[in-house]
Parts: structure tokens; C-alpha cells; sequence
């Protein structure tokens, strides 16, 4: 395993942001880490890069195996030598990642220039290899340029250029094609997609599109107020949901030959940081199938059938009783 | 939804066109682009329009013209069958109650000193009128927001629930239009499944008409009854059957850039080639040629005509796809 | 029911703001605690002190601080203690109300010039930029030698000396605000402009510019001294802090005391005013990150 976190818990002063969070990802295999804005997903991307101790968080139970090393615990000034080189990091938006008044070519020439030791000569052409490969055409004059003369599409090439540059094992990538048109979302995620099988990368891919998941990623790991709901390989868990709010996420997207009216969202929104509750199901309020069990009792998370997890008192696939029902109500 | 061809749309957009100029200075003259280049559509009552597109192909600016936000640098905004592009300022009030706009980032669209009692009585306020008494709770059920909200300010707020005020405000004069302008763009797929629910309750509750600006081609398939699609600030193809195959290359481009949430249907995501040109240095031709798949020698020496093809659907294209 | 709009005009804008926990704070609570002491030592000057502040005791003169004298005597024999309270009247007031005139007549011009813009900004902004260029005890100097030397004087120089800082201040902040989407929902809800301009911009600017007008008291304190030390403030017997800077300045040897007081006074108020625009600006600062997120 490339990436193996186990029972990762994270906390900033006495809340508990992140609970009891497994996953992992191998090379050549994407992870898609999914959930609506509070689920905790790009604190558990920081928290990864070990960035998440400088917004004061704690890491207070579970491990970090990266490539046979705990990082939990791990020293700045080894996190340091460890990001951007070995672990890249592709961030939401690329109008502000790159520093407007530096070239394009410069800003990704730092980066192996950095971790790979290469002269300014040798930088610049393996940053010109770097970008031509993502399909930039011209990309010698690209490199002269600075990020305003380039579109949204583009500087996200660019961003990703620069995770890119000092050949990482993993790449991490916070929702990248969140704020691109749908053309360029698709070119972006079929390049992401394309990199991981030709450079034997693993990816994690942070978004709450469950579409974008379907498209690309291998394994899915579905969160919920800080917590997993549902995890497992990405047809298994397309083809039957078992936690409500997997389903209901999937159901968020409309598709064609849908009837009108059968488009209803999820109710309600994710649970503010302050009001975690922690003897029970997070999700609950939100739920359809929540009974008085869920309300009072966390549901652990059990391994299934196909080697992904599960939290939920009352899965999609189970009867639902009638007491139980009607509790609800 | 068709109408009969006798029938007065309530709101008609006829051969819009508006040019911006940016970067003139003293001695410079400025470079113009033209945002939209005639545009004509036509809402009937009742109907869902929606306009699709990328960024910069000039929806937006479509639908501030259709608002009369600003002014059209040719062509005609009619309401109801009166000429409205003339009008402004305090002339404009009667349209202001009868069409509304709900923007799309919930975060800047509401004063964050007003308190949601105060966003709901600025339509009332802002032409010196007063509510009616229980208005504000009024609106506040209608959008499913709790009355206890009324005192809360935008921040306290979760973006689902700013934009549902954001609608509750368009609807504060009860309005036969309204201009729904990416409404769900900026919010988590989730609440954006909410707030459609939410709108199309009210379409079919309040009979209210909508012009659904939107990037996301299966969102407006789903969501409309009819469908503008617009490239480079012109109408591209225009589908009466939401569901209809689409003929013109570049929809079918958008469709197939589409992701769909089920992994087995992989293989169909054929992503568009290039980047859209820049709108300051169009092609002389069809604005789609340089990325288009079927382009032939005529597409680049002049531009196709929004033609008829089937029943009210036209498209503007010299090779449509076979339907 | 529409009534409740008003609600959010600038009465409540200033209830809601950052100056009752800017107090709070160990600094803004000394420096903002200093300053009202000042304010009622002006205010209840006659109650506070036995003496006139003008007549004269020459048997009195020179006294050193003592128990019934604790700043001492000056010259004529006149209580320090009292002249400085007496003083404070003049210093103060004549620096607050020519802020806050400048503030009015500024931010209607820097709110109009950011909003309309076009050819009335560029005039706007020529005269602003003109009176900028030069340093605002020239601006000051300049005025009083037009208008005269006395209290109405001071007030107008001081007045026009800031008027060019908070008219920029404004516009520039108008012309930020004006891009926000409420404007333009506002404008689609058939707003006018002066409801644009009094309900949205000038509520949501307010915040800035009172602290740059609560900074400028502060160098207008000192303007108002300066001019006085000059002799062309308030005009004797009417105290005030730099009129008695500038008799004491001749005595430093005989009688130290006269001029150390008020110029203690002037340096501890100005210096307070400073910090308490600053855990104002700091409190602003972080309420509007919290805005963004």
C-alpha cells in the first residue's frame, strides 16, 4: 500500500473534527474522498500533508503509513522534504495558487529546482517536458508567461505542472475541477486519470461530485461529519449503496430520462463543528431510515464483503421496521 | 411547452446585441468585444428556458440585459409585448414587480448588515412601499426557511439557505418572470438537487416563468422545457424538446463532456479539444470551427443562420449531427 | 413593516459596532478609559476645580505643583489644573467637530465620485489630490492667514486639511462595495441610487472611515496645538493646550511645570486616541475576515 491511514482522529482544541478515519490508496489507484462542504474532506487532505498542525490541530489517535513510514508525528523539516516532492498537492482554485507576478515557467522550475537539485537550465527544460505532456501547446512560450495571460483550464494545467515537477509517488488533489467550465473539467479529470496509469501515481481525489468519482476513481470513500459513512470499490458501491447518505448523494445528480420532481436532494445540511454529537449517527437528522437506536448509539464501522466499510445501524439493503419507521416520523 | 404562434410571450429578446469596451485610456483607444451578438428568444408563460453554455459565452450578460441592468447596445427587451429597452430608472418600476432575478453567489448577493427580515422588505423598501403585514413569514415558508430566521443575519447562514432567501426576495412581489442566473452554481450538489426541488415547487405552485441560466447541460436538461445553447455570445442551437438528441456539434461536445454518476458508462466521455478562442479576436467563420470535429472549408469563410430543423428547434450549424 | 428597514441605516451600524469590545481589551480599555476621563474632566470642568481659568492672582505666580495647586501656577497665578481642563474644552471640540464636518463632506463626496465616477470623479479627484500633495499644516497655515486667526479659523483649516484623506478613503471603498452583487440585486429590485448609497454602501463603509476619522482627531489635536502655539488658535484668555504650551515655553526654567503639563496632556491624549483607533482597526479587521469565510 502507497497510503494506509487507520483510525485517523484530529481535533483543534476540544472538537473532534476528524473521527476513527480509514482509507488507503495504492499506486496506480485513484480514491475518491467524497462529501458536501463540512464533511471534513480537505481537512483530512491537510491533515495528510501534515499542514493541519499549523491551523493548530492535534492528530490524537490512528497512523499515516506512507510508503512503510508512520507521518504521524513525523517533523516539520521531514514533512518539508516530503511534500512537493514525494507528495504533491493540487489545490481548488488556480487563481490563487500561482503567484501572479512570477512566470509560469519559474514558478514550476522552483519546485525541481528544490527537491531534485537541478540546475536552472536542466529545471526549465524538464518544466517544459512537464508541460507539454499535460498538453499545453507551445509550452516554451507558456513558460515566459504569467498566469493572467492564461485561462482558468490552463492554470490548472499549470498547478498541476508543479505537483507534478519533482515526480511524486502521490498526488493529492482538492476539488481541481470545481471552479473550470464542464469542458475543461473533462479534459482535466481524463488527464488526471491518464497520468495516474502511465506514471504508476496514486491519486486522492477530494470532491463532492459524485459524477466526477464515477468517472475516474477506483476505491470511494464516502464522508460524513468528519466520520467515514461508506468506503469500497467505486462499481460495488455505484451499483448498491448500502448507507442512506451514499445513495442520497448519487441520487443529488440529475441524469438524463429523469422524471421531473424526482430530483429532492438531501434535506437539511451538514451538522455545524459545535453540535457533533458522538453517541450517535451524525447523519441521522437528515435521514429517512434514522430510528431512536440511531439518535443514541454511533454506528462503527464494519468491514464488508468487498474489503471497503460501512457505519450505518439500518443500510440501504436491510428491512426497515415498521416500528422503527414510524419512530422516525 | 408550445405556444400558439399567435401568442404574446411574456418576455421577448429580439436581436440583442452588447459590445463592451475595455482598456481605452486618454491616448489608447480601447478593444471591444461584443458579449452577446444577436440574440432573440422568446419565453412563454409557464415555460422553463433554459440558456446553457461556458463561461464567457455571454449568458450572463444575457440575462442582465434581459433584467435591464443594463443596456443593450442594439436590439429590444419586450414584457408582455411592450418595449421596455427604453425605459429607465423610476420608469422601470412597474417591470421591477413583474421580473426578478435571483443571482448566483449567495454569499455577496445579500448585504451582510441586513438581517433576513431586512433582505426580504428591501424589494418593498427600495420603491417606497410598504409590506403587507406577514409577508416576511409568508415568503420565509414558501422557500422553506424557519420563521425564526427572520432576525438571523446572512453570515449565520449556510449557502443552501442564503440562496433560498435570495429566491424568497425575487418572489417578494409575487412576479410572473423570474431570471434564475446559475442559481446553484456555487453550492454542493447536494443542496443544488434541494434548491431545484424548491423551484420547481414553486413553478408549479405560484405559475411563475423562468430563465434558468446554467453551465451544466444535464442539469437543464432535466430541469427545462425548453433549451438555448450558446457559444461565443450567440445562440448556437435551440432545443424545444429538452430531451431531443442534440444536432449542433458543440452541444453534443457539452453532452459528452457530461459526466454521468455510474461507472459502468466510462467509456462514453469524449472530452472537448482546445480552449474557447478570445472573445476580442473571433474567427471570421462559425465561432465553434476551431474545435469542432466536423468542421468543413465553408465553416470557417462564413457563419451558419439559426435555421429550423425539427418542429420549433433550430440550430446554427453548415453539418449537424444526424438526428 | 418597512419601518424595520431603517434598522439598518448608520444609527444601528454604530450600536453594532466594534467599539464596545474594542473596550473590552486591556489596551482599548486604558487608552478608550483615558480618554473618557478627558472628556469628563472637559465636560465637568466648573464642578471639577475651585479656580477660574482667568483671572489672575499675581501673588499666586510660579507656584510649583502642591496639594491646592497640583499642576502648579503659571505666570498669572492661574491654576494649571484648571486652564488644562478649560483647555481640554477648546482643544477638544474644536478638533472633534472639524473631523466630523470633514467626515460628512468627505464622504459624500468620495461616496458620490466612487458610485457615479466619470467626469465628476476625475474633478473630485484633481481638487482631493491637489490639497493631498501638500502637508496638512500647510494646507492649515494657509487658511487661517485667509480666514483669520481664532477658533473658526482652526476649525475650517482643519476641516479642509483631512477632507482630501476621507474623500479618497470613501470612494475607494464605495468603488470596492459597488461590485458586490446585493448593489446589483438592489438595482433589479428597482432601487434608487440614494437608497444604493445610504442603505448598502455607505452602512457597509462606515466601519473604515470612522476609525481614519477616530486616527485624524488625534493629528488634529496636535494641528490645533501647533496652531495655537503659533498664536493662531483660540485667542487669550480662552485656554487652550497650545496657547499655554506657547507662554510656557519662555518659562521653562523659571516655572517648568506650565509648559509640562499641558504638553504631557497633549502627547498622553493623542497617544490614547492612537491606540484605541488601533484596537478598533484590529477588531474591524478580523470581523470582516470572518465576513469573507
Amino acid at each position: 500500500m502507497l497510503l494506509d491511514v487507520r483510525d485517523l482522529s484530529l481535533r483543534i482544541g476540544t472538537v473532534g473534527l476528524l473521527d476513527g478515519l480509514s482509507f488507503s490508496v495504492d499506486r496506480g489507484e485513484v480514491l475518491g474522498l467524497v462529501g458536501e462542504s463540512g464533511s471534513g474532506k480537505s481537512l483530512t487532505a491537510l491533515a495528510l500533508t501534515g499542514l493541519a498542525a499549523r491551523m493548530g490541530a492535534t492528530i490524537t489517535a490512528g497512523s499515516v503509513v506512507f510508503d512503510g513510514t508512520d507521518l504521524v508525528g513525523l517533523k516539520e523539516s521531514a514533512y518539508r522534504r516530503l511534500r512537493g516532492k514525494r507528495i504533491g498537492f493540487i489545490t481548488q482554485n488556480p487563481m490563487s495558487a500561482l503567484d501572479a507576478l512570477v512566470t509560469i515557467g519559474d514558478q514550476v522550475d522552483q519546485v525541481s529546482r528544490l527537491h531534485l537539485g537541478l540546475s536552472k537550465r536542466a529545471a526549465r527544460a524538464h518544466t517544459v517536458e512537464i508541460l507539454s505532456r499535460l498538453r499545453i501547446p507551445e509550452a516554451e512560450v507558456v513558460a515566459r508567461a504569467y498566469p493572467h495571460n492564461l485561462s482558468g483550464g490552463m492554470k490548472q494545467r499549470v498547478v498541476i505542472a508543479m505537483a507534478l515537477a519533482a515526480d511524486p509517488d502521490l498526488i493529492i488533489a482538492d476539488e481541481p475541477t470545481t471552479a473550470l467550465d464542464v469542458t475543461v473539467q473533462a479534459q482535466i479529470v481524463m488527464m488526471l486519470a491518464d497520468l495516474v496509469r502511465k506514471r504508476d501515481l496514486g491519486l486522492i481525489l477530494i470532491t463532492h461530485d459524485m459524477s466526477v468519482v464515477a468517472q475516474i476513481c477506483d476505491k470511494v470513500c464516502v464522508l460524513y461529519a468528519g466520520r467515514v459513512a461508506e468506503s469500497g470499490p467505486v462499481r460495488q458501491i455505484f451499483a448498491a449503496p448500502r448507507h442512506p447518505y451514499t445513495e442520497a448523494l448519487i441520487g443529488c445528480i440529475p441524469r438524463d430520462g429523469m422524471a421531473p420532481g424526482s430530483l429532492r436532494g438531501i434535506p437539511g445540511t451538514v451538522a455545524a463543528v459545535s453540535q457533533y454529537g458522538a453517541d450517535c449517527c451524525r447523519f441521522a437528522p437528515r435521514c429517512g431510515r434514522a430510528d431512536a437506536r440511531c439518535r443514541t448509539q454511533q454506528p462503527l464501522p464494519v468491514v464488508t464483503g468487498t474489503g471497503g466499510m460501512l457505519a450505518c445501524h439500518h443500510p440501504v439493503d436491510s428491512p426497515v421496521k415498521e416500528a422503527a419507521d414510524a419512530d422516525a416520523r | 411547452m408550445q405556444m400558439p404562434a399567435d401568442a404574446v410571450p411574456v418576455l421577448e429578446l429580439d436581436g440583442l446585441v452588447r459590445t463592451f469596451t475595455t482598456g481605452g485610456g486618454l491616448l489608447r483607444k480601447g478593444r471591444s468585444m461584443t458579449a452577446v451578438s444577436d440574440v432573440s428568444l422568446r419565453v412563454a408563460a409557464g415555460d422553463i428556458v433554459g440558456v446553457v453554455g461556458e463561461s464567457g459565452c455571454g449568458k450572463s450578460t444575457l440575462a442582465r440585459l434581459a433584467m435591464r441592468l443594463i443596456d443593450p447596445s442594439a436590439g429590444r427587451v419586450l414584457f408582455e409585448g411592450r418595449d421596455v429597452t427604453q425605459d429607465h430608472g423610476p420608469r422601470l418600476r412597474p417591470l421591477r414587480k413583474k421580473l426578478q432575478m435571483v443571482f448566483q453567489d449567495p454569499y455577496s448577493s445579500l448585504d451582510p448588515r441586513f438581517t433576513l427580515r431586512d433582505c426580504l422588505l428591501e424589494p418593498f423598501a427600495a420603491l417606497g412601499e410598504t409590506a403587507p403585514p406577514g409577508r416576511v413569514e409568508a415568503l420565509l415558508d414558501q422557500v422553506g426557511l424557519d420563521r425564526s430566521f427572520a432576525g438571523a443575519y446572512p453570515h449565520q447562514l449556510s449557502g443552501g439557505q442564503r440562496q433560498r432567501v435570495g429566491i424568497a426576495r425575487a418572489l417578494a412581489y409575487r412576479p410572473e418572470v423570474v431570471v434564475l442566473d446559475e442559481p446553484t452554481a456555487s453550492l454542493d450538489v447536494s443542496i443544488q438537487a434541494q434548491i431545484i426541488a424548491l423551484l420547481q415547487e414553486l413553478h408549479r405552485t405560484s405559475g411563475l416563468t423562468y430563465l434558468f441560466i446554467s453551465h451544466d447541460l444535464g442539469l437543464v436538461r432535466y430541469f427545462c422545457t425548453r433549451i438555448v445553447v450558446m457559444y461565443l455570445g450567440s445562440v448556437v442551437e435551440e432545443m424545444a424538446d429538452p430531451d431531443a438528441v442534440p444536432r449542433h456539434p458543440y452541444t453534443a461536445a457539452l453532452m459528452g463532456s457530461s459526466f454521468v454518476p455510474d461507472p459502468t458508462e466510462r467509456a462514453q466521455i469524449v472530452p472537448l479539444e482546445g480552449e474557447i478562442p478570445s472573445p476580442f479576436a473571433l474567427p471570421p467563420g462559425c465561432p465553434f470551427a476551431p474545435r469542432c470535429a466536423r468542421v468543413q472549408d465553408r465553416c470557417r469563410a462564413s457563419r451558419p443562420a439559426l435555421t429550423q430543423t425539427t418542429g420549433a428547434s433550430k440550430v446554427a450549424c453548415f453539418n449537424p449531427v444526424e438526428a | 413593516m418597512s419601518g424595520t428597514v431603517h434598522k439598518t441605516g448608520i444609527l444601528a451600524t454604530i450600536r453594532r459596532s466594534v467599539a464596545w469590545r474594542a473596550l473590552a481589551t486591556i489596551k482599548g480599555g486604558v487608552a478608550g478609559g483615558f480618554l473618557l476621563l478627558v472628556v469628563l474632566g472637559a465636560i465637568f470642568a466648573p464642578v471639577l476645580t475651585p479656580y477660574d481659568y482667568d483671572i489672575q492672582a499675581l501673588t499666586n505666580a510660579f507656584q510649583p505643583p502642591s496639594l491646592a495647586h497640583p499642576m502648579g501656577t503659571d505666570e498669572f497665578g492661574r491654576d494649571v489644573l484648571t486652564r488644562i481642563l478649560y483647555g481640554a474644552r477648546t482643544s477638544l471640540s474644536v478638533s472633534v467637530v472639524a473631523i466630523s464636518i470633514s467626515l460628512v463632506f468627505g464622504m459624500t463626496l468620495g461616496a458620490a465620485a466612487g458610485y457615479f465616477g466619470g467626469r465628476f470623479d476625475r474633478m473630485v479627484m484633481v481638487v482631493v489630490d491637489l490639497t493631498w500633495s501638500f502637508p496638512e499644516i500647510l494646507v492649515a497655515l494657509m487658511l487661517v492667514a485667509i480666514i483669520g486667526p481664532g477658533v473658526t479659523g482652526t476649525l475650517v483649516a482643519i476641516c479642509v486639511a483631512y477632507l482630501a484623506q476621507f474623500t479618497r478613503l470613501t470612494r475607494s471603498q464605495v468603488m470596492a462595495l459597488k461590485t458586490e452583487t446585493y448593489v446589483e440585486a438592489a438595482r433589479g429590485l428597482g432601487a434608487s441610487h440614494a437608497f444604493i448609497l445610504f442603505r448598502h454602501l455607505l452602512p457597509n463603509c462606515l466601519g473604515p472611515v470612522l476609525v481614519a476619522g477616530m486616527l485624524a482627531t488625534g493629528d488634529a489635536i496636535i494641528l490645533e496645538a501647533t496652531l495655537g502655539f503659533f498664536g493662531l488658535g483660540a485667542q487669550p484668555p480662552t485656554p487652550s493646550w497650545g496657547g499655554m504650551m506657547s507662554s510656557g515655553s519662555g518659562l521653562l526654567f523659571k516655572g517648568p511645570w506650565i509648559i509640562l503639563f499641558p504638553g504631557l496632556c497633549i502627547a498622553l491624549t493623542v497617544v490614547a486616541i492612537n491606540l484605541f483607533g488601533d484596537v478598533l482597526l484590529a477588531k474591524l479587521d478580523i470581523r470582516d475576515r470572518l465576513r469573507v469565510v
